[in-house]
């Protein structure tokens, strides 16, 4: 009997000091749109951004191994959250990185709670997913609707465009920058004229256009994203949207529908972005090492995001010692204040929400851009505390529970 | 200034114009499905993947070569025209009596390898076309702002498809065509080539949908993408039509512009579906299509 206990503390003992030296495996999944519309907001190109930052955080110095699995949700909940549950089931994945659409997002932030994972969304845009939807095992990087609605809304409706139509793209998304724009707009003493719900992926905007001109509305706000964007400014300039008067708010612009659009078309767009990759020394020398993977491509803010969430991520469960409990490596990712190249100094609030300093931009005139992805010019910076939605309107269950 | 439905006239007239725009895309694609169907009995899925392919040689032949849009109009559909000859004679022409879904199938996969090179290569954001400057700027008609360039698409659209249909019912070497499909062997002892024939009217239906994809360029969005948002419609709009019948195909493929333009106004949210509760009840009522012969 003696003897036996003895040998069980001894196995007991040796199980413990090989579990001390063992090395901390890390399984990170980025799922994004990989053959759509959304695939050159992340995309491989999300996938790049995470193996710089998992080269940057250097995982052999802390005794870890980190491994980037990646798959394409298609822009379809019901695979997002499909995927997720195969990855947090079968393949051991600790964190689920990107998923734009937020839609999507919304499905899978359900999985990942209940599975107890992490969730570091860098390319959805749902101001819910630190709202009403809020989660323990959330944190919402790069932007949102609210955030989005209260840079370029906000400004425009100082400047005197104070009568809006909105062009919604007709899902989660749309709909809610929709209502933080119309929020915004009316905080600040604008009216909304009228609103119209273009379905996902619409070739033609032409009636939506006409619908907009003849509200007569200042400003026509773009509820949408990626090529419905494009679309619809493109036909819009073919309508005579600005010869009338009118000028277009495009709520959510990336660099790459800049590009798309070419200058000549964009000039002069409004837009509001937390990062741009010609903004600083920082952000142009990343940019160079991430276009060795990306040829010819720039980066947009939410390929920024994914690469300085997952490394704040791997900086928390290096300092955890163990990825197994999310809402653990979570908490430690709040606790600790954030520090990348990209984004520097912020915080991760108690809502999941990261919080940085937001850009109000303008798109140059052709004749002013001296160099490919020479863009934007600065308008205004927002300040971190004013960027995003103050905590006390979150409407976040989990923090007015406790 | 009168109403219906709660809708000013004047901008039920605008949305009628430009359901006739958007018609003549749908027209000029599903004429160039319906010709390939009616003449080889080829379901050609690769038609959305044409169509892109005609916008980004566009793109290309601009951005590389200098040449404009006039010059592309007439040189693209030659050049994706003799990709199809291409495709017909590398892997269709060995699927010639076999069941009409081989061909779907291999067309189906033909369509994804190609939209997944150029998305490799041009990623999915698109590129930028701009509206030739001859046809900048508009008309006020009154009840609505006329972009010159649409006028445009609509004139010229039914000059192709009225010379297509034309050329298929009304010429010599169009009842070769249609003789062929019904009996080859027959057709081929009056010593006509019947395979060439075929290979030709297959670079033909593939040109028209490089043709539709130049048009549709300084227009909309030029991504590897908008030919696969396009060719589901465009099926429906041919189905409802009546598989393989020309003049079918040009007929739906306007009213169908139209009924998806008064869509977008009445219930916007529905735009892109009502074109397949139309097909639902078409398929219901008339299983062989608006203009279709019984099967």
């Amino acid at each position: 009997m003696k003897l036996a206990t003895a040998s069980i503390l001894a196995v007991a003992a040796l199980v413990g000091s090989a579990a001390h030296a063992q090395q901390i495996n890390v399984k990170l999944g980025v799922l994004n749109d990989m053959s759509s519309l959304y695939a050159d907001i992340g995309g491989a190109g999300s996938v790049a951004a995470a193996k710089l930052a998992v080269e940057d955080f250097n995982p052999a110095a802390h005794n870890m191994k980190v491994e980037i699995i990646s798959a394409d949700h298609q822009n379809k909940p019901d695979v997002g959250a499909n995927i997720a549950r195969q990855w947090a089931d079968v393949d051991h994945v600790d964190a689920v990185v990107d998923v734009p659409t937020s839609s999507v997002a919304l499905a899978v932030a359900d999985v990942v709670k209940e599975k107890n994972k992490v969730f570091l969304v860098s390319g959805a845009a749902i101001s819910d997913l630190t709202g009403t939807k809020c989660s323990p095992n959330t944190v919402h990087w790069t932007y949102d609707t609210w955030m989005l609605a209260n840079g370029t809304g906000k400004a425009l409706v100082k400047t005197g465009g104070d009568t809006w139509f909105f062009i919604t793209a007709d899902y989660a998304f749309g709909h809610a920058l929709e209502r933080d724009t119309t929020a915004v707009v009316l905080a600040n003493g604008g009216k909304v004229l009228g609103s119209v719900n273009a379905p996902l992926n619409t070739p033609d905007f032409s009636s939506f256009l006409l619908q907009a001109q003849a509200s007569k509305a200042k400003i026509i706000g773009l509820a949408n994203a990626g090529g419905d964007t494009d679309n619809a400014i493109k036909q819009g300039a073919e309508f005579g949207i600005a010869a009338g008067g009118q000028h277009f708010a495009g709520l959510l612009v990336f660099i790459n529908d800049v590009e798309a659009l070419g200058l000549k078309t964009a000039q002069g767009l409004t837009l509001t972005e937390t990062w741009y990759w010609d903004m600083t020394d920082a952000n142009r020398a990343w940019t160079k090492r991430w276009q060795v993977l990306r040829p010819g491509k720039f980066p947009a803010m939410t390929i920024a995001g994914v690469y300085s969430s997952v490394l704040h991520y791997l900086k928390a469960v290096a300092a955890l010692k163990s990825a197994a409990d999310g809402k653990a490596v979570v908490a430690k990712m709040k606790e600790m204040p954030t520090d990348d190249p990209l984004f520097g100094k912020g915080v991760i609030r108690a809502d999941g929400r990261k919080i940085h300093p937001a850009y109000l931009f303008e798109v140059k005139k052709p004749e002013e851009s001296k160099y490919p992805g020479d863009d934007y010019k600065l308008r205004a910076t927002i300040p971190a505390d004013e960027a995003f939605r103050p905590l006390k309107d979150d409407k976040c269950p989990m923090l007015t529970s406790n | 200034m009168f109403e219906i439905f709660g809708i000013p006239s004047q901008a039920l007239f605008g949305q009628l114009l430009l359901g006739l725009i958007n018609g003549s895309f749908y027209a000029l694609l599903s004429l160039g499905l319906a010709v390939i169907f009616g003449m080889l009995n080829i379901i050609n899925f690769t038609h959305g993947a044409q169509y892109m392919m005609g916008a980004f040689a566009a793109y290309l032949l601009l951005q590389y070569v200098g040449l404009n849009y006039w010059a592309a109009l007439i040189i693209v559909p030659i050049i994706v025209g003799a990709t199809g000859i291409l495709i017909e004679r590398l892997f269709l022409q060995h699927l010639r009596g076999l069941d009409p879904l081989y061909g779907l199938i291999l067309t189906f996969g033909l369509a994804l390898v190609i939209e997944g090179l150029f998305r490799n290569y041009y990623g999915s954001s698109g590129l930028p076309y701009s509206v030739p400057p001859q046809l900048q700027g508009g008309h006020n008609l009154g009840f609505m702002f006329l972009p010159n360039y649409r006028a445009w698409v609509i004139a010229f659209s039914l000059v192709v498809c009225f010379a297509t249909w034309f050329a298929i019912e009304r010429t010599r070497l169009g009842s070769y065509l249609r003789a062929a499909t019904e009996n080859p062997a027959l057709v081929r002892a009056f010593g006509i080539n019947v395979p060439r024939m075929i290979t030709v009217t297959y670079g033909f239906g593939v040109g028209l949908a490089a043709l539709a994809g130049v048009m549709a360029a300084p227009i909309y969005n030029v991504s590897p993408q908008m030919g696969s948002d396009l060719i589901i419609v465009v099926f429906a709009v041919v189905v409802i039509g009546g598989m393989g019948s020309i003049l079918g195909a040009i007929i739906t493929g306007f009213v169908l512009g139209i009924v998806e333009g008064l869509t977008k106004v009445f219930f916007p949210e529905a735009s892109n579906t009502v074109i397949f509760v139309i097909m639902v009840i078409v398929l219901l009522v008339r299983p062989a299509g608006m203009f279709g012969r019984s099967v």
